[in-house]
């Protein structure tokens, strides 16, 4: 079963960066899983693994100045303040907005979606009026939506997909009409990999004057995003998947539906003056901040944006576009399995699959003895996974310590698993 | 080791024991689920799913007269883990009467084999679910005598 991975390239070659040394800032791959077999972690589509700056910025919150945010007038207080403005103007910075008080943060994109769904759907929706999603969309930007358009008589509608996988714009206007009001779009879809034209679905809704939200949660970590020039109007991400603590994540929008919107959660912090009968509204972002935030994940999230910096997006991109490609081609091999998305160039690092006579979870269940981590299931899908014909798929996918090699332990473990299965 | 498949518990036990490791026992399901009865297809309906699993369940029964009758047991998945773990169940349940199969601890016997520790939650809710299905066809099976 070593025969592949001891041919493949070795770790480390990369036209963007020494992945080996990459590798080496994640203390997760320093030791072996609890069988003895090194870890192949093909899963951070679902959470990436965490370099060692993220944790040390954590920690370091913890030991040396921790307190709660935003109330303290001691020195620690304002430290801790300090720490989190920093890592606002950060993520700022990695997307392109202009005011730190458009960043608001979230336990993560979840939340972030529910914060627009329930903030704005609930204030500005009507009956009549359409929320227009995508096929390929996450639970988490669809049941929400659904939620709002039961609750104030709007309908929700869906972009389909083309026979591979992409999304269908020349029927844009099938879906897209007068009474659109918001279009919620994956930046990049967590099964297919597929990465939508943003800017000219945001172009096409702005004609219509339909706001534009993005879920980033898969693509803000693997491509550059600048939310001026994509000319949307919410983004959301979490931090887990961008190498930075679980917990945090962030919505980003325009200052004027910001200040337009209700309050989400109600609180601390979140107020500017309370009544025995009524409350005002603290100015942005603590409007929305209610409550204790995630303080050390939110500290610690700057790192991460640091991390991701250091390496650069371009980069990045370059790295899961040779993986990517690699992974195509080498599961081609395998007989009786189908990928579940569009050719390599116009996806993201994300490989989901399906093998004729194989369940996913006796898959997933039997390659984890190679060590190889990849999720299995429907991924908070299930309708698009009715589209795919399938109820579940296995999916790998890379982060930037991922190898060539990895993925061909990958394959080596899926003819294992056959073998076992007496599927070869 | 397929030559002589165990046909009571006690024989799955000693089986799983003398196996030592879970990897070995995992194959050894795969193979008992191999030996399972073939499923008949036309009984492969939306009625006789069994809901909570991940993966696809079809489990029907029959009842062969006797004193007290017997309940005979068919079933089939798609995963072969989840057939391996089928062919337990058979083991444990198939051709006894209703009050035997109520009678029957199953969580300890799950337990015994080692099996709460090694499914993870989806597949332990899955094994939930065919033993409540065939627990309530026994409970029906004692009302409809009584």
């Amino acid at each position: 079963m070593v025969a592949s991975s001891e041919t493949a390239s070795p770790v480390g070659q990369s036209n963007s960066f020494d992945v080996a040394k990459v590798r080496a800032q994640f203390p997760i791959f320093d030791r072996p899983l609890p069988n003895g077999q090194p870890l192949i972690y093909l899963d951070s589509a679902a959470s990436a693994q965490k370099p060692h700056s993220v944790i040390d910025k954590e920690r370091e919150c913890y030991e040396r100045y921790y307190a709660n945010a935003y109330r303290g007038d001691y020195q620690f207080g304002v430290h801790i303040d300090e720490e989190l403005e920093s890592t606002r103007g950060k993520v700022r910075d990695l997307i392109g907005a202009t005011q730190s008080e458009e960043i608001l943060f979230t336990s993560g994109t979840t939340m972030s979606i529910n914060l627009v769904a329930n903030a704005w759907g609930r204030k500005f929706l009507q009956a009549g009026d359409e929320i227009l999603l995508t096929q390929m969309e996450h639970h988490a930007n669809l049941v929400p939506w659904q939620q709002v358009a039961h609750a104030t008589g709007a309908s929700v509608r869906y972009i389909p997909l083309t026979s591979d996988w992409r999304l269908d714009l020349d029927r844009l206007d099938e879906v897209l009409t007068d009474r659109t009001r918001l279009v919620a779009v994956s930046g990049m879809s967590n099964v297919l990999g597929t990465v939508p034209p943003i800017r000219e679905i945001a172009a096409a809704a702005r004609k219509r004057g339909a706001l534009v939200l993005v879920d980033g949660a898969q693509s803000v970590p693997h491509l550059a995003t600048n939310v001026h020039d994509l000319d949307i109007d919410f983004l959301t991400f979490s931090a887990h998947k961008l190498y930075g603590p679980s917990g945090v994540g962030v919505l980003w929008g325009r200052r004027r539906l910001l200040e337009a919107m209700d309050p989400f959660l109600c609180g601390g912090h979140m107020i500017s003056e309370v009544f025995w009968d009524h409350s005002t509204w603290a100015a942005l972002p603590a409007k929305f901040e209610a409550g204790t935030l995630p303080i050390a994940q939110a500290v610690a999230m700057g790192a991460a944006v640091d991390f991701v910096n250091g390496l650069g997006l371009p980069a990045i991109h370059t790295h899961d576009a040779d993986l990517t490609a690699y992974a195509h081609e080498r599961l081609a091999s395998v007989v009786g399995l189908r990928i579940f998305g569009p050719e390599p160039a116009e996806k993201g690092p994300i490989v989901s699959f399906a093998i004729d006579g194989i369940h996913p979870q006796d898959l997933a269940n039997l390659i984890d003895r190679k060590g190889v981590a990849v999720r299995h299931g429907h991924h908070c899908t299930m309708p698009l996974h009715s589209l795919l014909g399938v109820p579940a798929t296995t999916r790998a996918s890379f982060g930037v310590y991922t190898t060539r090699g990895d993925i061909d332990v990958l394959v080596d473990a899926i003819e294992f698993a056959r073998k076992k299965l007496r599927r070869a | 080791m397929s030559s002589s498949r165990p046909t009571t518990i006690p024989e799955l036990i000693e089986t799983f024991d003398a196996l030592g490791d879970w990897e070995a026992q995992c194959d050894y399901l795969i193979d008992l689920g191999y030996d399972v009865p073939e499923f008949p297809a036309a009984e492969r309906t939306e009625a006789n799913k069994v809901h909570g699993c991940q993966s696809n369940v079809w489990l029907i029964t029959h009842t062969r007269p006797g004193d007290p009758p017997k309940i005979e047991i068919q079933a089939e998945s798609d995963s072969m883990i989840v057939q391996g773990l089928i062919a337990v169940l058979l083991i444990a349940y198939s051709g006894k009467s209703a009050q035997e199969i109520l009678d029957t601890d199953i969580e300890q016997i799950f337990s015994r084999l080692g099996l709460n520790r090694q499914l993870s939650s989806a597949r332990r809710n899955g094994l939930a679910g065919m033993v409540r299905r065939i627990r309530s066809i026994a409970e029906q099976s004692l009302a409809e005598a009584s």
